[in-house]
């Protein structure tokens, strides 16, 4: 049959095209492994953390090291994880943090000597300190902050008039929201809003109080004021380079030469000649270090669309193993199970209840088994798409008309015959479009892959969210968009290919 | 009567646990001819038809074809040799009219030309115009979409052909025509074929033999003409009266 053979023709070329994208990655995997002259240094996705990064990188590339960057990454469990799983080797933290969400102490200003003791059994070590003391605080429009003769975090009590919007990070740290609102008696729920996007919704007056960081870049940019921490809540939230125990003494003593040489001024300037003078990261960190006398830094900044080449690469690829992995396990499954109600309905049940998980949390439990980078993000994407092309494979086969199916067993085929000849090419027309749905929604999904480091053309937008950079957002949006497109119309020439027009029920009309 | 076709010894079917559906069936069909199983729906005309191809399983008693026990173990080749037709034609709708006919066919490994050949005499012999080899069955009349499905049942030239009421959904114009067809079929071809249907009229006219099913019993059968004779009792009678002056 000439259409069966096209549709295994298909399922061949996907397996060589997994095969050839394992092979890439196989290899990008294998030069990561252990080399002492090589670091991987990472981020978190704001700016500062960004800054922090960079100038480390460079530094351990003037001292002759061979730095792989891991940038952007979502937020502090996860970096944390993946520096104790030895996924990276270097990170900028801070003392509050590392306090009270990592080692969970009460203790506003602990010292460098009881952080690494309590360090040790995760194998991490932190290095003295930058030099600025990056305190949360909560900031309002200075004009607003007059008018309404708000100066202290204790004036904002009990005024519900005033619309509060935190981080979500904030709002679910004990140094955060959590301990503020028990130590000042806040008795009502702020919402919450992403923080790059937090400056913009007060310059709008969309809302009138968030939380922001003392070094931030953008507060002079919005004419902004930091309310006076009356109570003392915030704890000291001093920068420091966060490594893991293991790093070479020497490269610890490149780091440590940074020590002090950044105080709470140099820190905003350099974060605002990223945020207000749209400097590169790169460029940045090299004039600090130039200026600093620690060398000069080959600054390679990537060509746009180079980049935009190699993360659409990037993204495609996530996407495509992902997605043939869930068509090599979402079919076959499919079709053991759908001949029982009960298992079928446990099968789309399972894989339902995998896609409630919030995509950053299924990502965050994916680092204790799989590290960071491509494996995880890939699992992650894989049990997203698992349950459109489960469910409709299901559906597809249960809703193929019984005489049809007790026809096909009274001819005389057997099992596999009757699912090669008749009931498959009957449910290609739904299957494929859960394969469909399955691809859209990765596509989508794998933006956020950039979050534990495995890049894609969500870079661009945790970047743009972290640099409050809207150009750079759609850097990374419009050609994920574009992509959804083209595979939305693969996906139908495909199906004009593989499916007899008139088996096209129920489908959009030409 | 000669040699058996189908015989039944003592057959038990029931669904769930309510009243059986087939109870206790002991009966022997004649070898190469049209024997029509009657009854009302639910007299369990269709389950005892499908109990010889093996898509129903009997919860006791034995099903001989050709004098030997039905070895339901291997159903694929048991229903090889049995040709099946039923109500709605049941046409593979993503499969041309050829490869609807031609499938079995193919997969028992016959060379081309022996397809060709069987194919193009089996659709001559229904009248199907060769120009329907390509089309898919959508596009095809209801009658003509039975015609296929009459050709997909002789494609392997079996034996036996279980029929389940074929013609029913059809108009009676159509179902006159096919009529005939089905006629000159018995003539040209020679085969053992149960025909199940709740029309009487058709049995007389399709059939030789006659079985005339009730509640999951067997009231009467025997040669039609016979049967038409002697009813046994009021029911035989009446359906009888009920299929008209023939």
């Amino acid at each position: 049959m000439m259409r069966s053979g096209l549709v295994w023709r298909l399922v061949f070329l996907t397996c060589l095209a997994i095969a050839a994208f394992g092979d890439v990655s196989a290899n990008a995997s294998a030069s990561a492994s252990k080399d002492a002259r090589q670091i991987t240094v990472a981020s978190k996705n704001f700016n500062e953390s960004y800054v922090l990064a960079e100038i480390m990188s460079q530094l351990l590339e003037i001292e002759g090291y061979t730095v792989r960057r891991r940038y952007g990454m979502g937020g502090t469990l996860i970096t944390f994880g993946a520096l104790t799983s030895g996924e990276i080797d270097v990170y900028p933290e801070y003392t509050g943090t590392l306090g009270h969400v990592i080692l969970k102490i009460d203790d506003p200003a602990p010292s460098l000597e009881k952080l690494n003791g309590l360090l040790e059994p995760d194998a991490a070590e932190v290095l003295p300190p930058f030099g600025f003391d990056n305190t949360y605080a909560m900031a309002m429009k200075e004009s607003r902050a007059e008018a309404l003769d708000i100066h202290t975090v204790s004036d904002l009590v009990g005024r519900d008039d005033l619309e509060m919007a935190f981080s979500i990070e904030f709002m679910e740290r004990e140094d955060g929201w959590l301990g503020m609102s028990r130590v000042y008696g806040f008795n009502r729920m702020p919402s919450r809003i992403e923080h790059g996007l937090a400056y913009q919704a007060i310059a709008q007056d969309k809302i009138d109080v968030t939380d922001a960081y003392s070094t931030d870049g953008d507060l002079d940019r919005y004419s902004l004021v930091i309310l006076d921490d009356d109570k003392a809540f915030f704890p000291e939230y001093f920068g420091l380079p966060m490594v893991r125990g293991d790093l070479p003494a020497d490269a610890k003593r490149v780091l440590r030469k940074l020590a002090g040489r950044i105080d709470e001024d140099r820190m905003r300037e350099l974060n605002g000649r990223v945020i207000i003078d749209r400097k590169s990261f790169a460029e940045v960190a090299a004039e600090f270090l130039t200026q600093e006398e620690l060398g000069e830094a080959k600054v390679i900044d990537n060509l746009f669309w180079r980049k935009l080449a190699n993360n659409t690469l990037t993204h495609l690829k996530l996407t495509i193993i992902a997605l043939g992995l869930g068509v090599l396990i979402g079919v076959p499954v499919g079709v053991l199970v759908y001949r029982s109600r009960s298992v079928s309905r446990a099968m789309v049940y399972l894989a339902g209840l995998l896609q409630t998980i919030p995509s950053i949390a299924l990502l965050a439990l994916m680092i204790p088994i799989f590290g960071i980078g491509t494996v995880p993000a890939i699992v992650a994407l894989f049990l997203y798409s698992i349950l459109p092309i489960l469910r409709n494979t299901i559906t597809a086969l249960i809703s193929i008309d019984p005489l049809l199916k007790r026809i096909a067993e009274a001819i005389g085929l057997t099992r596999g015959q009757q699912l090669r000849y008749v009931l498959i090419p009957m449910a290609l027309p739904t299957m494929l479009a859960g394969i469909k749905t399955a691809a859209i929604i990765s596509i989508g999904t794998a933006t956020l892959a950039a979050f534990i480091g495995a890049g894609g053309l969500g870079e661009p937008i945790v970047t743009g969210l972290a640099l409050n950079d809207t150009n750079l957002i759609l850097q990374g949006a419009i050609p994920a968009a574009i992509l959804a497109i083209i595979v939305e119309l693969l996906f139908e020439l495909l199906e004009r290919m593989v499916v007899k027009p008139h088996m096209l029920s129920g489908q959009l009309p030409e | 009567m000669s040699r058996a076709c189908v015989e039944f010894r003592n057959v038990y079917k029931s669904y769930t646990d309510d009243e059986p559906v087939i109870k206790g069936i002991s009966l022997a069909l004649p070898q190469d001819q049209t024997t029509a199983l009657v009854g009302e729906s639910g007299s369990g005309k269709s389950t005892l038809l499908q109990i010889i191809n093996g898509l129903v399983l009997p919860d006791s008693g034995t099903v001989l074809v050709d004098d030997a026990a039905l070895d339901y173990s291997d159903l694929p080749a048991l229903r090889r040799r049995m040709g099946y037709a039923v109500q709605g034609a049941g046409l593979f709708p993503h499969m041309t009219v050829e490869e609807n006919i031609t499938l079995m066919a193919r997969l028992e490994g016959w060379t081309p030309t022996a397809i060709t050949e069987r194919y193009e005499y089996l659709v001559a012999l229904l009248e199907l115009p060769l120009e329907f080899t390509d089309r898919y069955p959508h596009s095809l009349s209801g009658g003509q979409q039975q015609r296929v499905s009459l050709c997909r049942a002789m494609m392997l030239n079996p034996a036996l052909m279980l029929l389940d009421e074929p013609f029913s959904a059809l108009d009676p114009i159509t179902r006159e025509t096919i009529h005939q067809e089905f006629i000159r079929l018995q003539q040209a071809e020679s085969r053992s074929i149960i025909l199940v249907t709740h029309d009487m009229a058709e049995a007389v006219k399709l059939a030789r033999y006659l079985v005339i099913l009730k509640e999951g019993e067997v009231v009467q059968h025997g040669d039609i003409d016979g049967v038409r004779l002697a009813p046994e009792d009021d029911y035989v009678t009446q359906l009888f009266a009920g299929a008209g002056e023939l």
